[in-house]
Formats: structure tokens, sequence, C-alpha cells
């Protein structure tokens, strides 16, 4: 509707299409549900993310020029690449890379996925969706964060927030692990989306736990993901009920 | 809503400045003079019933007259403005042993690399900071401006200098800071959405106290 | 001579079978109708052009608030009513380009060249009629293209209306593909439309003035139109081919001006300039052969040294081809360049003064009469002398690196656009509106949208020099950002609210010219006394202009001439003495 006076305003020339959050995408996710709904099942799987070796340090970020994202730190800020505790890694993402039946579609709920810009660092980092799924993206900083998607398999955006509390919807038509978000005012700034064509996928905690819910029993491959060490495969069978354990070990890299 | 510049903190402020104020002189006075004539004109020469219009088609003399000395003029301000941008921009302009620093802008940052405390580009000890610029005052620097991406100008009000960072291209500019404090470091290009917040505080220290922040930087970087 | 038999035919033509609507008024090959088609659309585009400003003025006034009405935007262009750094850019991108390319240089190349060319050399029309419906019709889609740009995704072209490269030849780096892309088309076809109407012009006043239209009896106005195609013609064609450069280079993978495998963002500027700089004179050299033909007029006295006036608009034309380099200063072009571009910059000062002496010698022991027209026109002069002097401190290199890419340079190029060319084009307007619709527009309002309008204006653009002069950079979203611009926000705020009032004005010009259309006192024949010879024709003139081809017996300018009664002589009113028309059509 806003368009459509926009348009008529400026004499009806020329409204083209409109960018990829207009409605004929979200139409098509809806015909899609209720086409063909995939298996739903009442197990799970649920494992760790190890980690083995030398934990590298993580990059000191230069921030002195935002004083408004260091007054959110104690002490000097790192850029969060890697996060140990316990010999257990966080961030890693984990989803079911093949395994389900052919043809099993899944609807994008409708409640987006929120990404926070906070002190200058996306949170989460890591992050999954489903294509078509809302990410919201918020900035809880005084100064303005771009957003830059740079996919592979789906359109890119570059939209600005400049002040605090604008959000803005986005979101991706197409699977694709991961797609790389960047800030061009804040170099340092990454986050990571797993867009997923069915609601298998988690990223592991602070204490390197991940849970996958309501898979339907079957033999499943496992594709752990992280930014800093790849990505690692796992197959898994699952029964119709109860929890499985999963287990994925990354070590430190050589170099 | 004024014609005075903003105080002058190098050694160029003085020049450009100079020039500047000859410029406002100079077309001042010519600004007074076109409207004034005008306004009398209009004034004087207003249409009254039964009165015809001075019939003429010019005059030669008039004309080579007027012609002649917004010429000679505007030849003038540029020669002397020719020699300041020698002295400014000119290939041959950046005096030897000026301090050097590498400034490289990308969408939406200033990385400036500094040194270290061999005061040498290239070495080992180099260490770069993200929109802060620090010099020594009273000491030349030379900046070798680089740019990642899109076009980024390099722009510090206070020491007048401004120059284009061109991606592929390595520009070296120079200036020489004359008082100690907080300055600005703008992007005065359009290059994109973060065009407007790519700024860098420019801090210009005493030459101990460069020394000093320079000795603790390259610690705290060796630290890391 | 092919021009009488040309009219013989074209006026038979006429006098034969009414022609449909369509025909008549959408499709016509009549150049006033294109003129009048070409009127229309500009001004529309020039009220969207200012639509922009209003916006990008909001911003600079009150950044980050939101903006009133602003909720009819979509969310990529302003969530919640609060423009987003992006779509500032867009605007101030646009602004620029309609401005430019959609309003100002058709209102005089598209509007005058068109219209008065064939009534002021006494022809028929112009010389390739079909051409010229073309390059109407060529640019309107070229508009429609533009317009188009703002809804597609990744939103319109951001790049500042000069698109530097690579920001502009990158989707990566702006955000913004589709619209750069429709940007480009649709400034290879409206260059298309440009080189059409040029071609047309230059031929039509090579070949077709009437008998005893000597070149050097030519108005002013047509002498600026006629160098004015030229560089058109010259000038376009290089701006097509670097945009099909840029295009490639979006699109396609070329890379022409991206540094990676060997391009050369400089060479956009270069190119872009070598057609820019004559771009510049192609929007004013129209505004200030009209400005003469007003003043003339207004003045009720022979142009002051017509043929140095000449002189000069060939010396402006031709010192345009070799100043592109100031605008690339502090780009990085070798140094060295910078002296010589500032030398022949600063020559431009020269065919410039010489303008604005002779308006005022022409004023000079004048009879001045103040209709709108000439208040326009003398508001021309005082404003560009203005802008003409702002030059000077941009053509000095020093001080240009100082004032580069701020707002003294926003003041300077308004001063010359809207000070010089705008209210020529009002001027022009009121001036020959009677001879396009055949009814006057209402003095009164003229003059209070003409005394506002001043106002206004400097009220807009004479602190934004002050900006400048502050380091106020161009093009930023937010001066805000910056402690050395804390102190001038006040000014900023001061702008905006003199441009809303400068823009509401605009209000009144609108309904004078749209109700004088139907309500406006019915023209006299020659209701400025004036002696161009498209007032021997009727108004408005039917197709084919002249029921007889007039002809010319002596310049333009014979204001106050001794041997007559009347204080103005037509050039084709025969004068005892004055030779037979037929020994002018074989001399000619």
């Amino acid at each position: 509707m806003r368009r459509l006076v926009f348009c008529t305003l400026i004499l009806g020339l020329g409204c083209g299409g409109e960018r990829a959050s207009g409605d004929g995408d979200a139409a098509a996710a809806d015909a899609a549900s209720a086409a063909a709904a995939g298996p739903m099942g009442q197990a799970s799987v649920a494992g760790t993310i190890s980690f083995e070796g030398a934990v590298p340090a993580n990059p000191a970020i230069d921030m002195a020029e935002e004083p408004d994202c260091v007054a959110k730190y104690q002490g000097a800020p790192t850029d969060p690449q890697v996060l140990v505790a316990n010999g257990k890694l966080a961030d890693v993402f984990v989803y079911v890379k093949s395994g389900l039946p052919a043809g099993a579609t899944y609807a994008a709920p409708s409640s987006p996925v929120v990404l926070d810009q906070d002190g200058c660092l996306y949170k989460p980092r890591v992050l999954g969706v489903m294509p078509n799924q809302e990410i919201e993206i918020r900035n809880s900083d005084p100064l303005l964060h771009n957003i830059k998607a740079v996919p592979s398999a789906n359109r890119g955006f570059n939209i600005s927030q400049p002040s605090e509390g604008m959000t803005t919807k986005r979101k991706f038509a197409t699977p694709e692990v991961m797609v790389p978000l960047e800030c061009n005012v804040h170099g340092w700034m990454n986050a990571y989306v797993g867009v997923v064509a069915h609601p298998f996928f988690a990223v592991s905690a602070a204490d390197g736990s991940f849970t996958i819910a309501n898979l339907p029993a079957g033999t499943y491959e496992l594709e752990a993901w992280h930014e800093k060490f790849g990505t690692q495969t796992l197959s898994i069978t699952v029964p119709d009920t109860g929890e499985v354990p999963a287990a994925f070990t990354f070590r430190a890299s050589a170099s | 809503m004024d014609w005075i510049l903003p105080p002058g903190a190098s050694t160029f402020a003085g020049e450009i400045d100079g020039i500047y104020y000859l410029i406002l002189g100079i077309t001042g006075l010519a600004f007074v003079i076109v409207e004034a004539a005008l306004i009398i004109f209009l004034i004087k020469y207003r249409n009254r019933p039964g009165r015809k219009a001075y019939y003429t088609h010019g005059s030669m003399k008039a004309e080579v007259i007027r012609t002649a000395v917004p010429a000679v003029v505007v030849v003038m301000i540029g020669i002397l403005s020719g020699g300041v941008w020698d002295r400014i921009k000119g290939r041959d302009s950046i005096p030897a042993g000026a301090y050097p620093l590498a400034v490289h802008g990308s969408q939406f940052e200033w990385n400036v690399t500094y040194p270290g405390p061999d005061g040498t580009l290239g070495t080992t000890d180099d260490f770069s900071k993200r929109n802060q610029l620090h010099i020594p005052v009273n000491t030349p620097i030379r900046v070798r401006l680089t740019a990642e991406d899109v076009i980024h100008s390099f722009f510090i009000p206070a020491f007048r200098i401004k120059q284009d960072a061109v991606p592929g291209m390595e520009i070296d500019l120079w200036f020489e800071p004359t008082q100690t404090g907080e300055y600005e470091l703008a992007c005065a290009e359009l290059c994109g959405l973060g065009h407007y917040r790519m700024r860098a505080a420019v801090t210009v220290h005493t030459a101990e106290g460069f020394g000093r922040w320079m000795t603790d930087e390259s610690q705290t970087v060796a630290q890391n | 001579m092919a021009t009488s038999a040309a009219t013989i035919e074209h006026v038979g033509h006429a006098h034969a079978a009414e022609p449909s609507f369509i025909r008549k008024y959408i499709f016509s090959t009549d150049h006033k109708i294109i003129g009048i088609q070409f009127l229309f659309m500009s001004l529309l585009f020039l009220l969207f052009g200012g639509l922009l400003a209003m916006a990008i003025r909001w911003q600079q006034g009150y950044p980050g608030s939101p903006m009133p009405g602003g909720g009819v935007l979509p969310e990529t262009m302003a969530p919640g009513g609060i423009l987003v750094p992006e779509f500032y850019n867009s605007l101030v991108t646009m602004h620029g380009t309609f401005m430019v390319f959609f309003a100002i240089m058709p209102l005089l190349v598209g509007v005058y060249a068109n219209y008065l060319i064939p009534l002021k050399i006494g022809a028929p029309d112009m010389a390739f009629p079909r051409l010229n419906m073309a390059s109407f019709w060529i640019a309107v889609p070229a508009g429609i293209l533009m317009m188009a740009g703002f809804f597609v995704e990744g939103g319109h072209s951001g790049a500042g209306w000069t698109v530097y490269a690579p920001l502009s030849a990158n989707p990566e780096y702006s955000g913004v593909s589709l619209g750069q892309v429709f940007w480009c088309v649709s400034i290879i076809v409206l260059g298309l439309s440009s080189i059409l109407g040029a071609t047309n012009y230059i031929t039509t006043i090579i070949n077709m003035r009437a008998p005893g239209m000597k070149w050097f009896r030519m108005p002013l106005s047509i002498w600026a139109l006629f160098v004015t195609s030229v560089l058109v013609l010259l000038a376009i064609p290089i701006l097509s081919g670097a945009v099909i450069m840029l295009l490639f280079d979006q699109t396609i993978g070329t890379r022409f001006f991206l540094p990676e495998l060997g391009g050369e963002p400089l060479l956009w500027q270069h190119l872009f300039w070598f057609f820019g700089h004559p771009e510049v004179y192609i929007l004013i050299l129209p505004a200030m052969g009209m400005v003469s033909d007003i003043i003339a007029n207004g003045s009720r006295k022979p142009i002051f040294g017509y043929h140095s006036m000449v002189y000069a608009i060939i010396g402006i034309a031709f010192l345009g081809w070799i100043v592109w380099g100031h605008h690339m200063f502090q780009s990085g072009m070798n140094p060295t360049l910078g002296t010589t571009f500032m030398i022949s910059t600063m020559l431009i000062a020269v065919p410039s003064a010489i303008k604005v002496f002779n308006w005022l010698g022409t004023m000079w022991r004048g009879n001045i009469t103040f209709t709108v027209p000439m208040l326009h026109a003398v508001a021309f002069v005082a404003m560009f002398v203005i802008g003409g002097l702002s030059g000077v401190f941009m053509a000095s290199t020093p001080v240009d690196i100082y004032i580069h890419d701020t707002y003294f340079i926003v003041a300077h190029l308004h001063y010359v656009l809207f000070g010089g060319s705008l209210f020529a084009i009002f001027g022009a307007i009121t001036f020959w509106y009677p001879k396009m619709f055949g009814r006057m527009m209402n003095p009164v309002w003229g003059k209070v949208h003409f005394g506002l309008t001043f106002v206004f204006y400097n009220l807009v653009f004479f602190p934004m020099h002050s900006l400048g002069l502050e380091g106020h950079m161009r093009r930023i979203y937010d001066p805000t950002e910056y402690e050395f611009l804390a102190g001038v926000q006040g000014t900023n705020e001061f702008i905006t609210i003199a441009a809303f009032l400068l823009f509401a004005t605009q209000l009144i010009f609108m309904i004078n010219f749209l109700g004088s259309l139907f309500r406006g006192a019915r023209a006299p024949a020659n209701p400025w006394n004036d002696n161009g010879l498209e007032w021997v024709a009727p108004s408005p003139p039917p197709h084919g202009n002249f029921a007889e081809t007039p002809t010319v017996y002596r310049g333009p300018y014979e204001f106050s001439n001794p041997n007559v009664e009347e204080d103005f002589l037509p050039q084709n009113r025969k004068l005892p003495g004055d030779p037979e028309p037929a020994a002018l059509a074989a001399g000619r």
C-alpha cells in the first residue's frame, strides 16, 4: 500500500519490482507449506563440540574511536572468533546435510530470528534460518552500522542503520551454508547465517552443546561448521524416539 | 554566516588562507562594483514616460578595457596560486626526511600504518591503528595514500589538506602541523552509505609526547 | 532558395485537412508542440527534483528525525520516516541527475531551441520534423526509466550525479546494482534524444534562415542555442560512450574503471568531465542568450557590443573543452596539469566578464521597464555574477584544496544553475508564454513569485558559502558526526527552513502557469513590443508559423532607433531605403 501511494505520488511512472522481501516470496513459501509438509519425528540429536589443542588467541579490536561501544566492555574488547570453554567450542553451526526424504519441504516459521548489533559486535555471531524466514536485524548501538550480506547462492544486500533502535527485516530465499554478513563501518564485525531448507539445525552454545529436535527416524549426515576450523561430517542413525548423542571434535589448525 | 576561514594548524594554512583572502578582496570589490552599477542603473534608468533610451550599439574602447582588466587580474591570481600549489602538491614538494605514514582508506575506515620505533615503513615493527592519526608537531609528515575499494578523500580541514585516495594508485601527500591538539580527518569524496561517518581522530603531539606514544603503542603491539 | 519552397509547402499543409488530435498534440511534428511537450515534461521533473531537494534539506537540517510525510516511503528508503544513508545518497544523486539532465537541460534546449529557433529565424518548422518528434518521444522513456530506478532492488544509484567509479561500477561497493543500470540506460537513451535534437537545431539554423537573416542579425538567444547545439553534438557522445563502458563494468564484467585487472578509476573522471564541463555551458549559454534578448527588450536599448557577445559565447564554448581538469585538482591527477587547467579556467572569467559588462552596458542609459521577464533577467545577471566570482576561488588550485567537495561548490553551482539558468528559465517562460499559449501570465503573481523566490533563493544558497568555508563536506548524510561542524548546525537548519519556503513559493508559479492557460488575459500581437520575427506570427502560431516568409532588414535589437517614432523596430519592418526583398533573397 505504501508503495502504491508513493508510486501514485510520482505520477505513476515506472513502479518496478521491489526487493526480495516482497510479498511474492512469502506467498510462495505459504503455498509450498500447504502443498507438502515434510515429515517430523520425536527423536533428537544432542551433542557436544569439543576442541583439542592450543586455543588461538582472539585478536584485539581497535575500538578506540567508538567510545559508545567501548563503554559496553570491561576490558579491552576482542573479536570472539574462537570461543572455547573447558575444551568445548561454541558458535559451531550443526545441521542435517542429507538423509531427509527426497522432496520433503518444510515451512519457514513465521517468527523472525533476531540478529543484534551490540557493542560493535554481532549477537549472535552464528545463526541459522530457514529460507524465507525473516531475520530481524537490530541496532543496539547509538551509531551507524551497515549490514552487508555477501552470499553466493542468494541475493546480497547492503543496508544501513544509522541510529539506535532501528530494526530491518531481511531474508534469504535459497539454502546456503554459510552466508557471511559484514559491517564496513567496523571492519572486524562478522556474522554467519546458515540457511537450511528444514528446521534440523543448531548452533553450539557456550558449553559446546547443541540439540536438534523433532527428527524423524532415519540415517542422516550431520555437518558441523566453524568459521576458523572448517567443516566436519558425521553419519548418525536416529530411531523413532529418544535422544541420539553426536560428538564433533575440532583441532587447532596447523597454522 | 561569515567569510572568515576557521583557524588553521599547519604550515599550509598561511599561504592558502592568504590567497583565499586575496581572492575574497578582489572578487568582493568586483561584486560591489558590478552589483552597485546594476542597482544604480536600475534606479537611474527606470522607465519614465516620454523618454527614449540612448541609442548605441556599444563602445569598442570600453569593451577592450573591461576585457583587459579581468584578464590581467585572473592571470595574476593564477600565477600566485600556481606557486603555492607547487609548494603543497608539486611532485618534488615533499621535504626530505619527512616522517613517513601510510594511510589506507576502505569502506568506511581510515587505517593508519605507523613506521614503529625505527621510523621506517615496511619493517616488522610497523603497526596499524583504525581511525587514529597521531603525529608530532612541527614535523613534515609524508602520507602514502592508498584505497581499498572506492575513491576516498583524505581531508583535514584544520591543516588545509585534501587529497583523493584512489584504488590502484599510490599518492604521496605531505603537511606539517604547527599546533598540538585534537583535529578531525574526514572523507570528502562520496564513498558509499557510510561516507558521512568515515572519520578519524587526529592527535598532534609534542615531539616528546609523540615519542612516548610511539613507545607505548609499539610495546602494546609487541605484547599482543 | 529552398526555404521559401518549404514554407509554401508547409503552409499549404497547414491549410489542408485538420490533423487528428493525436497527430496534432501527441505525436506532433510541429516544433512548437514539441517544445511545449518538453516544457511540461521538464517542469514536472523540475518539481520532482525540487521534492528530492526538500528531503535532502530535511536530513541536513534535522538529521535522524523522521521526515514529515516520510512514512509513505518504503522501508528500504525511510524506515519510520527516517531517511537511511543509502537512500540519502540516492536522493543527492537523483536530485542532481534530474535537475541537470531532465529539468534544466531540456528546459533550455528541448523547450526553447525547439520553440524559438524556427520562429526567430523565420522558418516554417525544423529541418527534420520527424527527427524532432523522435527526440521528444525518446526522452520520455528515458525519464520513465530514471524514475523506475527508485523502485528496483538495491535502490537507485547513490554514487552522486557524477557517478564516480569504482563506487558506481561495482555493485559490491554500493549495494546498488539494478538502480545504476537503469541510470546508465536512461542516460544513454536521453543522449540519443539530445543528439537528434542538436542535429536538427544546427541544420535548421544553417539552412533555413529567412531572407536577410544574416548570421550577425540573429538574436543572441539563437546564437547561444546554435553554439550550445554544437556542444551537445560533440559532448553527449563522449558521455554516452563513457556510460556504456560503465554499464559494461557493471553488468558484463569489463574492467574499464576498476583497478583490479588494470582498469583506471581516473579514466571515468576524465571522460565524465570532458563531457561535463561543456555540459555546464550547455546549461548556461542558452540562458545567457535568452537573458540578452530580454534585457535589450526590457531596457529598450540595443544590446551593448552585439559582436563581442557572440564571440564571448563562442569563446566560452571553446574554453569549455580545455578546462575539465579543474574538477580533478585533488583527484591524484599529475599536479603539473593542475596549473595548466587553472590558467585555462581563469581565462573563462574573460568572456564571462564581457557578457556581464555588456548586459550592464545595455541597461546603462536605457529606459528600463520592470516586466516580470525583465526582473528575472536582471536577477540572472546579479546571481550569475556571484556564481562567476565564487568560481574564481575554486579555480585557484591551492584554495580548491580546502574548498573542493565542500558546500562552497554546492553554493557555487546553485548560483550558476538556479540563480543563473533557472531565473533565466522563469524569465523565458514568462516572456514567451503569450507566444506559446496566446495568453499572458498574471504579472502581479509573477512579481510576487519573483520577489519571494529571489529572497528565499539567496537565503538558501548564500549561507552555503560559509558552510563550505567551515569545511562542511558535500553529500554527507549527517554533519553532526563532526566536531568541527558542530557550530554550523544552526546554519543548516536555517537553510532548510528557507529551502522549504523557496519550494512553497514555486507553487505560486505553478498556479500562475497553469491558471493562465485558461484564465490569462488574451495576449496582444506583440505584448513586449519586441523586434523578433516570432511576434510577426499569430499567437499561438499555426503549424507552419508564418503566412508569408518574413524578410529581415536588420538585427534584432533596434530598440529606440532614432529613425522611427516607436521605441522598437521589428526585424522585418521595411523602412524607406531598405533593399527590396527579392534582392535579399538572392543575396543571402
